[in-house]
């Protein structure tokens, strides 16, 4: 019987960690544009110039 | 490439870089189409070895951006500062696929002091962040205007105040109302199964769960409705929110009592279902354009500076700070903000944004000028006369009648409904409490709030939204943008309808012209075009900009008659221009078919001294269909037309439309808004359909006001609903459908009324269990949901309004 309320409050845990998540997402300005990242994601982000910093071109 | 031919580019063809088809002529480059600058930027770079330096494609005027250096104009541009780095914001209505995004975030390998640029395609606007060390302002929007994507940048852009935060708050409640209602719905379940062998001390756990889950659904998700509800009230308003806040206020303290008496799990799953489903139908009503503004006023359109002269230097003065006196300079596109008396240089006015009218104006010094023009040539001189607020199309927006005052208050389907309802169900309620009170006084409070929760008006709330919101959607894919779903319910019921003249049934953009019958010497050509640039007639001003540059000649003994033409002496000929009767047509011309209601091709005949010499065949001024348009319209509504032109055309009109079409001709744009007032306050509900300037008093003033535009995300004024030119022809089928849309929610009400009644029969018996409930609502809000997306959906398909 007390599993149950344990078993109980894991996934009540669960799924706050998800409510949570999507919260996030929504604060964050994921909703705000739906479109745009989905281009993106077709460019091609070699940057071969003095910003780049972080990706090492190949 | 030793093989070049010459293309000729059709509607179908693709875009030599993305593939996708031509929206109209397309950038013909290198003897290839593209779509956009976008495609032809990155076909460039991409076609070029490598390290890429811009391509310039339009050298920018010297000067024309000189005012973004001015320290005021751009401390009013930029969004933040830190003195080093800065941030802009700015729409470009120029993008349109992909490569256009390619090319705006790649800004940074054109220009060094560019660190970051951002697009959010959806509303064609962009965000540079740049290093002021390295760049300007100016610069930036030079690099941007010689990419093609020359931003827009109007009065607006700084007058608005910081934009509002975006309003999350519906999607937290939906997330948070989702949360709930999943996790009440799955602690219900096992009492709801097991038929009562639930162990009482988790029937108490699990009781006490949903309990504090429903907290958050009553206290935060379902505030909206609490305060819409108090809010009609207080303004004597019995609106669709009354019966719903009380029915979730019951259903809440009836929970409560249960669940701490132990009579019973309450009913909260049923209360979070509905609450969460009540939310999902404002997102669904929430449908939103993001590249569309309905609220634009003038603000949108004016420059930010202009260029002023003082005692002989040039300098850039905001349009704000323009006061009457001062001399303006203005450049070839450059708008003219303010009413103003032209003191030197060709004047050449582009009013199409004011009529919707593309033909230009020539002035000569002396005459007034109305803000809103755009000069085409050379640069001008103006004095200016009034200030930018106080201009003969300016007042109309700063009108206290309608600065941001509410509309009539309309009546909606569902509130009017809801009082109805909210009465039948207290009759109800009352009866229930009649009957069981003498028997038995616990039963009765179970009966009676069992009575107001199972009428909840859930069903009657949402058909609304879905119904009005899928209208709305159809009308989006056929170019025909609606502010909100209260648009299509208005525009369900129209009873007149006013439709502008010029730019709305006529195409704006120069019709095509061509010349039958003995071809004309170029000498002859231009003694045509001196003698109609003296007639005010469209068909004379659209011969004309169809034949300059020409040289022009003097005209002596110049006449106008009415209804035949125009005659006058060049060089000691006469020349006659006009209709078949008034020029004659040469013998062979082939059979007398003049300008009538059949043909959309207007005829302008032409006579040297005797000798008819042919004519000028006008394609298509009016739009293909505008009159069985007219027809359609007539059967089911007044329809009126309004003109700001004289009354020349008077005759041609009555033939084209039949004479049961009034005309009133010499409307100005203070007229045209008074007209729509005079049928409100007769009991119409008003449908205006017009574009331009000029129209936007009538278009606030009406009920529904539709702008016609011919390029979605060029400007428009303050409207409730944008409309593309070519689609037009379809706005009977548009008003059926919100005719059906409208039928859609009564019949949906009906079947809420259905399962209400099958509600009350278990409640007044006192015997609504929570299963009872918790099958009841949910299956009645899904039915109703169902019922009308697929119902309009299916009409939209009947009428063709969806594939």
């Amino acid at each position: 019987m007390s599993v149950i309320v344990v078993l109980l409050g894991f996934s009540m845990l669960l799924a706050a960690g998800f409510l949570a998540a999507f919260l996030w997402a929504v604060r964050s300005g994921q909703y705000k544009d739906k479109h745009t990242p989905s281009l993106r994601i077709l460019f091609d982000n070699k940057r071969r110039d003095s910003h780049d910093s972080s990706s090492p071109t190949s | 490439m030793g093989f070049q031919e010459d293309h000729v580019i059709s509607s179908t063809t693709l875009c030599a870089h993305c593939g996708d088809p031509l929206n109209g002529p397309g950038i013909i480059h290198d003897g290839k189409a593209f779509c956009c600058n976008g495609c032809r930027v990155v076909y460039e770079i991409l076609g070029s070895t490598g390290n890429c330096p811009a391509p310039v494609v339009q050298p920018v005027d010297t000067d024309r951006f000189a005012y973004l250096d001015e320290p005021t104009v751009v401390e009013r541009l930029r969004e933040f500062s830190d003195g080093h780095v800065s941030t802009v914001s700015f729409l470009i209505p120029q993008m349109y696929c992909s490569s256009c995004v390619w090319v705006l975030e790649h800004l940074y390998r054109m220009d060094q002091g560019i660190l970051l640029s951002r697009v959010e395609f959806l509303k064609k606007a962009i965000a540079i962040r740049y290093d002021e060390t390295k760049t300007s302002l100016r610069k930036v929007v030079e690099l941007l205007t010689t990419l093609g994507y020359e931003p827009r940048i109007t009065l607006e852009s700084v007058d608005r105040s910081a934009p509002p935060p975006p309003d999350r708050s519906l999607y937290y409640r939906i997330g948070i109302a989702g949360f709930c209602f999943g996790n009440i719905m799955i602690l219900s379940f096992p009492e709801y199964l097991s038929g009562g062998t639930v162990d009482a001390q988790l029937r108490h756990v699990f009781a006490y769960l949903n309990l504090i889950l429903s907290l958050p659904v009553v206290f935060y998700c379902s505030t909206g409705y609490f305060q819409s509800a108090a809010g009609g009230l207080r303004k004597g308003i019995f609106n669709i929110e009354v019966p719903i806040a009380i029915g979730i206020a019951i259903v809440f303290l009836r929970s409560v009592t249960d669940i701490v008496s132990g009579a019973g799990p309450g009913f909260l799953d049923s209360l979070s279902g509905l609450v969460f489903f009540l939310l999902l139908g404002r997102l669904f009503q929430n449908k939103t354009y993001d590249s569309l503004n309905f609220e634009r006023s003038y603000t949108s359109y004016f420059p930010l500076a202009v260029t002023t002269r003082h005692r002989g230097t040039e300098r850039t003065t905001p349009v704000s700070d323009l006061h009457p006196g001062d001399r303006m300079v203005i450049r070839n596109n450059e708008i003219v903000p303010a009413d103003a008396v032209l003191i030197g240089g060709d004047a050449a006015i582009d009013y199409s944004f004011v009529t919707g009218e593309s033909r230009t104006v020539q002035k000569v010094p002396g005459d007034l000028v109305h803000a809103g023009g755009r000069q085409v040539g050379g640069a001008i001189e103006l004095d200016v006369v009034t200030e930018v607020s106080q201009g003969y199309l300016t007042r109309l927006w700063n009108e206290a009648a309608f600065a941001g005052t509410p509309r009539r208050g309309l009546t909606t389907l569902a509130n009017a409904v809801s009082k109805y309802f909210s009465a039948g169900v207290l009759i109800v309620a009352a009866c229930t409490a009649l009957y069981w009170f003498p028997r038995d006084a616990a039963s009765a409070f179970d009966a009676v709030t069992s009575v107001l929760i199972v009428a909840c008006p859930c069903a009657l709330a949402l058909a609304t939204p879905f119904a009005f919101g899928t209208a709305l959607r159809v009308f989006g894919r056929n170019k025909f943008y609606l502010r909100n779903t209260a648009a299509v319910e208005t525009l369900a019921g129209i009873s007149t309808i006013l439709l502008d003249k010029t730019g709305t049934l006529t195409r704006p953009s120069t019709s095509a012209v061509r010349f039958v019958g003995t071809p004309l010497t170029d000498n002859q050509r231009s003694m045509v075009a001196s003698l109609v640039r003296n007639s005010h007639h469209p068909l004379s001003r659209t011969l004309y900009e169809s034949l300059i540059p020409l040289p022009l000649r003097p005209v002596q003994h110049y006449r106008e008659l009415p209804n035949a033409g125009i005659e006058g002496e060049i060089e000691g000929a006469t020349l006659r221009v006009g209709s078949r009767t008034f020029a004659g047509a040469p013998t062979e011309s082939g059979p007398a078919v003049d300008s009538g209601a059949d043909t959309t091709e207007a005829r302008v005949y032409v006579r040297f001294g005797a000798e008819p010499r042919g004519h000028f065949a006008l394609a298509g001024a009016y739009r293909d269909g505008i009159e069985s348009l007219v027809t359609r319209l007539q059967t089911r509504h007044d329809v009126v037309l309004l003109s700001g032109d004289s009354d020349w055309e008077r005759p041609q009109l009555e033939r084209r439309f039949g004479p049961q079409l009034p005309l009133y001709f010499e409307q100005t744009p203070a007229d045209k808004k008074a007209f729509v007032a005079g049928y409100q306050q007769r009991g119409a509900t008003t449908m205006m359909v017009g574009d331009g300037l000029n129209d936007a008093g009538a278009l606030q003033q009406a009920d529904v006001g539709v702008a016609v535009t011919e390029n979605i995300a060029a400007f428009s004024p303050a409207c409730d609903a944008i409309l593309e030119g070519s689609r037009l022809t379809r706005m009977d089928t548009f008003l059926a459908l919100a005719r059906s849309s409208r039928r859609v929610v009564l019949w949906s009400f009906a079947i809420s009324v259905l399962y209400n009644a099958v509600g009350l029969s278990f409640a007044v018996r006192g015997a609504l269990s929570p299963v009872v409930a918790a099958i009841l609502m949910p299956v009645s809000s899904v039915t109703v949901v169902a019922f009308t997306t697929l119902a309009v959906q299916m009409i939209a398909r009947r009428r063709g309004l969806l594939s």
